[in-house]
């Protein structure tokens, strides 16, 4: 279902050299065709791995909505930008989306880095913007609905189950950009307030690939357990190396990360068997609706489907969830669009019930944690309905919905969270 | 004690790795001055030929030993015949033209294996303890490789016809021509062993690291960084560089951590290269090979 603005526009020129009449017709449909749908996320460099599933199951979304007789009897769209994995594109392909394509809603954004770049665009064109990665929390934006989980979803599930598990003494790991470091922050927090210690925190630039030296100094170090937010395709050397020390086998490893560029299929299962990770979507997650839409995805995209995880699919709810309220609002304008979201529109998707928290523009959602064995997670645990208490603690868009700033820019110390 | 023996042995890891990751391009930008901006995607295609012939069940070793050399090597001497031949002594040019290929090799990758590619291997070769401390048993033998693989290097340049007939042809092509040397067929066969030198590290390093489209992108700077440090002479510079530039890296990233290892290597590679603008052999070892 392609049908572009360029495309519209010949097919609207070539009518209006044919015959007035049509012509006439062609001008009225402009004001009510279709309702445009933009995506942008990287599906070359770096982080086409997070990207490409993302883009594909926001088209799956699309083409259901638009078999299924489309929106308010308009189709919709879905026009797809690929940043390349560079920021420079972003805002380029932002303004293009707000402003020249006057886009009614747009999804948009892999890296934090990312988001922060186009967000302010979207602010000042006014068009509806939608981030469905997980991220770091603390996005407190009328217009920007954050709907992948946070680290108090998360982190703060994943940190006492593990430690029980295995013990008191955790070793952190992370990427040195601002998901790496605030995620650690909220891992040395919650393992403080469960009554275990940090022994070390170690942030790793993205591109390091010989761990090495880390490993001697986590044998060095004796915890009982690491906790890993490493990011990207250089960074799955450690889970390697850690295994070929046959360190997994001695400290195992729990993750924020791991599983989410689907890492689990790219090391071995004797490597990878044992770790524990939480999402608040697995392609093993046992309900019906999970079962249905993995089962689309695979027949739709054939041999080359790749893994499900939670960027695909809250890519794919996140359209839903859009999508309900511009019925509930009975128009795609953006103001009764956000006034429907924050009326608790939501979505029973494949990870469950995902609904829109209003204080923050962030989404209620289950959590689950799951341990991988065979390069697939077997669930072990479910939380239903979880809130993002973490942006909670810091944004209120019921008391004030004029806001759009970032509370976490400079850590937690920033927005006066005690680590 | 444990601790100290356990460390040298990790530093001398990431020496060898460094040495391994660079060898292929001291081949091609050291000796052929051909700044091979695909080096990366070289190692990468070195990784995909181990992962996807050990999905479809070739064993391990001949994937890594054998397959992925020669697979690469292959694919070098194609480069070399379509892209490189018409471009020796401009320099800047082979830039384009390497970055071009080396965008080209992973759009290829990436459309024909998608952006991750499932693999089920694991270092072989099992783990050595020492003490309280366990290293890898793989990391050892790569150790091994690479000492191996610089020893070869050295005997088929300094003790061989072709060696020979190779280090003239760079040193003055039109001499060697007159003399009676096909240096084109030279200029062939030196790039795709480096190739071949290329493919064989990316092999090797698959079963240790991610293999990825865009994994060669994290290998470049670092290649590039050893090779230009050690100047010259591209057996004894590569190794002295690798040797600074990893054991500096390796002790301040156990001592302060990993983002600081990195800025210690990058720093010790500005001062070398301000104290030695040619680079290590430019001052010391000059009439090594």
């Amino acid at each position: 279902m392609q049908f572009n603005r360029r495309r519209f526009l010949t097919a609207a020129s070539a009518a209006a050299l044919a015959t007035p009449a049509i012509n006439r017709r062609a001008m009225a449909a402009s004001h009510s065709g279709p309702i445009k749908f933009v995506s942008i996320l990287d599906q070359s460099g770096g982080l086409d791995i997070y990207g490409k599933p993302m883009v594909d199951t926001t088209k799956m979304a699309i083409d259901e909505i638009n078999a299924a007789g489309g929106l308010l009897g308009r189709e919709i769209d879905l026009q797809v930008f690929d940043p390349q994995s560079t920021i420079q594109f972003y805002t380029q392909f932002a303004t293009q989306a707000a402003a020249g394509e006057k886009a009614d809603v747009v999804h948009a954004g892999i890296t934090s880095a990312s988001r922060e770049a186009i967000r302010p665009t979207f602010s000042r064109f006014k068009t509806l913007y939608f981030y469905n990665t997980l991220y770091e929390g603390g996005v407190c934006d009328l217009n920007t609905f954050c709907t992948g989980s946070t680290p108090a979803q998360t982190v703060e599930k994943l940190v006492p189950h593990t430690m029980g598990k295995w013990g008191k003494k955790v070793y952190i790991i992370a990427a040195d950009y601002n998901y790496g470091q605030i995620t650690a922050q909220w891992v040395q927090k919650y393992v403080k307030d469960n009554g275990g210690e940090a022994v070390e925190t170690e942030f790793f630039p993205l591109d390091v690939t010989n761990f090495g030296p880390t490993i001697k100094k986590i044998q060095a170090a004796k915890p009982d357990m690491v906790m890993s937010a490493l990011v990207g395709g250089a960074h799955v050397s450690f889970y390697r190396q850690y295994a070929a020390a046959g360190m997994n086998k001695s400290i195992p490893i729990a993750s924020t990360t791991f599983g989410v560029g689907n890492e689990h299929k790219l090391i071995s299962a004797e490597e990878g068997d044992g770790m524990i990770c939480a999402y608040s979507y697995f392609e093993e997650v046992d309900n019906a609706a999970n079962k249905a839409f993995v089962q689309r995805f695979k027949d739709r995209m054939g041999d080359d489907a790749p893994a499900l995880n939670e960027l695909a699919a809250r890519s794919y709810e996140a359209a839903y969830i859009w999508a309900e309220a511009v019925k509930a609002a009975g128009t795609p304008e953006r103001e009764a669009v956000i006034e429907a979201l924050r009326s608790g529109a939501g979505y029973d998707g494949p990870s469950g019930r995902v609904a829109i928290e209003p204080k923050t523009n962030h989404a209620n959602q289950n959590v689950y944690l799951a341990e991988l064995k065979d390069q697939s997670f077997n669930i072990i645990e479910t939380h239903e309905n979880q809130p993002p208490t973490d942006t909670l603690l810091v944004c209120d868009l019921v008391a004030d919905p004029n806001q759009s700033t970032f509370k976490f820019e400079n850590g937690l110390e920033a927005a006066g969270i005690e680590l | 004690m444990d601790l100290v023996l356990s460390l040298i042995l990790q530093i001398i890891y990431g020496i060898a790795n460094l040495a391994l990751i660079s060898l292929g391009l001291a081949i091609i930008f050291g000796m052929m001055r051909v700044i091979n901006l695909a080096h990366g995607e070289f190692l990468m295609l070195g990784g995909y030929t181990v992962v996807v012939a050990t999905n479809n069940g070739v064993n391990l070793w001949v994937a890594m030993l054998i397959l992925a050399p020669l697979v690469v090597g292959v694919f070098g001497v194609i480069v070399e015949r379509l892209l490189i031949r018409w471009l020796y002594g401009r320099m800047v040019d082979t830039l384009l033209a390497t970055w071009g290929l080396s965008l080209l090799c992973i759009g290829l990758v990436t459309s024909i294996f998608g952006a991750s590619t499932t693999t089920t291997i694991s270092p072989p070769l099992g783990v050595v303890t020492i003490g309280e401390y366990t290293s890898s048993g793989y990391e050892l033998f790569l150790i091994g490789v690479t000492v191996a693989l610089l020893i070869a290097v050295y005997a088929t340049l300094k003790l061989t016809k072709l060696g020979l007939l190779a280090r003239g042809t760079m040193q003055n092509s039109d001499m060697a021509a007159a003399l009676g040397v096909s240096t084109s067929r030279i200029y062939m066969i030196t790039f795709g062993l480096g190739a071949a030198v290329s493919g064989l590290a990316g092999g090797l390093l698959a079963p240790i690291t991610g293999v990825l489209p865009t994994i060669g992108s994290v290998y470049i700077a670092k290649a590039f960084i050893t090779v230009i440090s050690g100047g010259m002479a591209i057996l004894a510079g590569t190794t002295t560089a690798s040797i600074l530039l990893g054991g500096v890296n390796g002790i301040v990233a156990f001592l302060t951590g990993p983002t600081i290892g990195e800025v210690a290597l990058l720093l010790l590679a500005i001062i070398l290269l301000r104290l030695m603008p040619r680079g290590i052999t430019g001052r010391f070892f000059k009439k090594s090979l």
